[in-house]
């Protein structure tokens, strides 16, 4: 676990679960996705989420970024029981604390990079020179000052995952949630993406969750969760590169 | 914060031009048949109207027969009148502005090289006065001249279109078949009846030239009285038929053989017909509505898929389901005025255009153009929003996973 001992939140822990299940489906139908989990992140921690497919790692993931809700169990953030939210308040916790990065991207069709990058500030309220002076800076931050214009058909795959993590980071979240990142991209696109994510984390401290089953994108992680049949494998656990 | 969500709404209408224009088409298309189609049916039904009321809607008609509802066979066995008929009914009866007998026959009528074949109508001076025909030119018969029947003549417009051309006919002799007749007047152009026929056609000679030296005895075919102002028609009509069935000797409790028709009588017959041509018109113009509105519905409903991951990205970067669908309701409303602005812009100058080329009056109709508005405002907005609202309330991974 890497910290720099400046920040006094750093240890902070700002992410708890406690005894969360996911099922989907009812009676003998029912599929179990999450089958009792705790997990604690603290705050600046670049953690990967591990695990085959079907481990119940995505599930968790919607869970962390309250796109979806677990069946039981509690989930804290920065303190806030988020199962007593409403939808609206949990659009709002969306908006102002977490960022999202998609595997299949999700940019907005036809819509130029710059005001993709621009929508959650919209949603923000913040007003439109500042909203446009901030993603000009967070494409700026991706490497994507030439292409503000264009629209996600315009782009490659990796820039279109670039303008989607500046359209994560242009609002200054507190987590990034990033859903198998590089699982659409080439070995070399894949490292410049993870180049980039990590960067966030070290030099901005921003706390990352990454699901991944690719050990070597998982290896820019300070930490590895490993997830198995929807529970964590404790054995998995593992800190610090490999 | 309407003001963002309504420019959001019109940069996201343009990005998706396709769809937009489609949407567009299918409300245009609905708005546009609806007004000009029901636009044209009022004009239609105006004409006529204006049409009869240019006849003189105070005006009676006599005939032998028994009109309309008799078969053929009636009338020809009838006995036609005589002009003392049309002398007796201006005598006796009160209240009556002018009574014109009136006989015709197609004749051929010729000028130098030219010749025209048109209606020939024996009749006196009256005939002008009951039909609210102006002289363009000229005069009419004088008193003497209808007396003597001698062969002078006043010509309709479109003959004197074909015989003379742009020379001024006054004056100069034509000849009917055989006989040689002076024009001394001209009448107004009064242009086509909404059936199509040529009201200018004709030749006017004094009544007792045309029984003397075209039809060759001293029947009067028909004899068209006008009533006063302010005289009602009803009882004019009444008396005359007492007065008819007298003289023709008529035991009562007997049919007439001959008719009385009012010209408000038929006013309201064609008034009719042609509001329910109207509403013929109005009914096709209601399907294309409709069928513009399935249109616009099926472009809401195939965009739905690409829409409801557009929604999924939006909750999840933070939107509250109300702001979602604030901007699709905006984005509907935005578009179905759009292009219901177009489809009333599209539908007038189409309406205008058939007006003049049917060559019927326009008239707008507010409450037409209303309902058309309305109605495919309302499918956009619907099937705009509600496809929408179902979205906006899934879990947004569900939203984001749409396929």
């Amino acid at each position: 676990m890497k910290t720099t001992g400046m920040d006094p939140n750093q240890n902070q822990t700002i992410i708890r679960l406690r005894g969360v299940t996911k099922v989907y489906g009812r009676g003998s139908a029912a599929m179990h996705a999450l089958k009792g989990i705790d997990m604690d992140i603290r705050q600046g921690e670049f953690v990967a989420v591990m695990g085959p497919s079907g481990s119940g790692k995505s599930t968790v993931m919607n869970i962390l970024g309250c796109l979806d809700t677990p069946t039981r169990g509690q989930y804290f953030f920065y303190g806030m029981d988020v199962g007593k939210l409403t939808r609206d308040q949990r659009a709002l916790l969306r908006r102002h604390y977490l960022g999202f990065v998609f595997q299949g991207f999700n940019l907005l069709n036809r819509t130029s990079a710059l005001e993709n990058v621009e929508l959650p500030l919209i949603y923000r309220g913040t007003p439109v020179a500042k909203r446009r002076k901030l993603a000009v800076e967070a494409l700026a931050a991706v490497g994507l000052s030439a292409w503000e214009s264009h629209t996600p058909g315009e782009l490659s795959g990796g820039q279109q995952q670039r303008v989607a993590i500046a359209r994560a980071i242009v609002a200054h979240p507190r987590v990034l949630l990033a859903d198998e990142p590089t699982g659409n991209l080439d070995s070399s696109r894949s490292r410049e993406i993870m180049e980039l994510i990590s960067a966030f984390n070290r030099e901005l401290g921003l706390t990352i969750i990454m699901v991944t089953h690719e050990t070597s994108m998982a290896a820019y992680a300070g930490r590895r969760i490993h997830f198995m049949d929807g529970l964590i494998d404790n054995g998995g656990e593992q800190k610090g590169a490999l | 914060m309407l003001w963002e969500t309504f420019l959001l709404a019109q940069r996201e209408i343009r990005r998706n031009v396709l769809r937009s224009s489609l949407t567009i088409l299918g409300i245009v298309i609905g708005v546009a048949a609806v007004i000009t189609m029901v636009t044209l049916g009022s004009g239609a039904t105006a004409k006529v109207t204006a049409d009869i009321s240019n006849l003189g809607s105070n005006m009676l008609m006599l005939r032998p027969g028994q009109g309309f509802h008799g078969p053929g066979g009636a009338r020809s066995s009838a006995p036609m009148f005589k002009t003392d008929d049309a002398e007796a009914i201006a005598r006796d009866i009160s209240g009556l502005a002018a009574v014109a007998p009136l006989s015709s026959k197609m004749t051929q009528t010729i000028y130098g090289s030219r010749n025209w074949s048109t209606s020939v109508i024996g009749t006196t001076d009256d005939f002008v006065k009951v039909r609210n025909w102006p002289l363009e030119s000229g005069r009419l018969f004088t008193e003497g001249e209808m007396r003597a029947g001698k062969t002078v003549c006043v010509l309709g417009a479109t003959v004197k279109k074909e015989l003379f051309g742009g020379q001024d006919p006054l004056g100069i002799s034509i000849r009917l078949r055989k006989l040689s007749c002076q024009v001394i007047g001209v009448l107004q152009p009064k242009g086509q009846t909404s059936f199509g026929t040529d009201q200018d056609d004709l030749v006017l000679i004094p009544m007792r030239a045309f029984q003397r030296r075209i039809a060759g005895n001293t029947d009067v075919k028909t004899i068209y009285v006008s009533a006063e102002d302010g005289i009602s028609t009803e009882k004019v009509k009444k008396a005359i038929e007492t007065l008819m069935r007298e003289r023709r000797h008529i035991p009562i409790g007997d049919e007439s053989n001959f008719h009385v028709r009012d010209m408000k009588e038929i006013m309201d017959t064609l008034t009719n017909s042609t509001r329910v041509l109207t509403a013929l018109l109005a009914a096709i113009a209601a399907v294309s509505l409709l069928v513009g509105g399935i249109g616009i519905m099926n472009i809401m409903l195939v965009s739905v898929t690409e829409r409801t991951r557009e929604i999924g990205i939006r909750l999840a970067i933070g939107a509250r389901e109300r702001e979602v669908l604030m901007q699709f309701l905006v984005e509907a409303v935005v578009l179905s005025s759009f292009g219901g602005l177009a489809g009333i812009a599209l539908g007038l100058a189409a309406a205008a255009a058939g007006a003049q080329a049917l060559n019927v009056p326009f008239i707008f109709n507010i409450k037409i153009v209303l309902i058309a508005f309305l109605f495919s405002a309302a499918v956009g907005v619907i099937f705009g929003y509600f496809p929408a609202r179902k979205a906006a309330r899934l879990d947004p991974i569900e939203a984001l996973r749409h396929e």
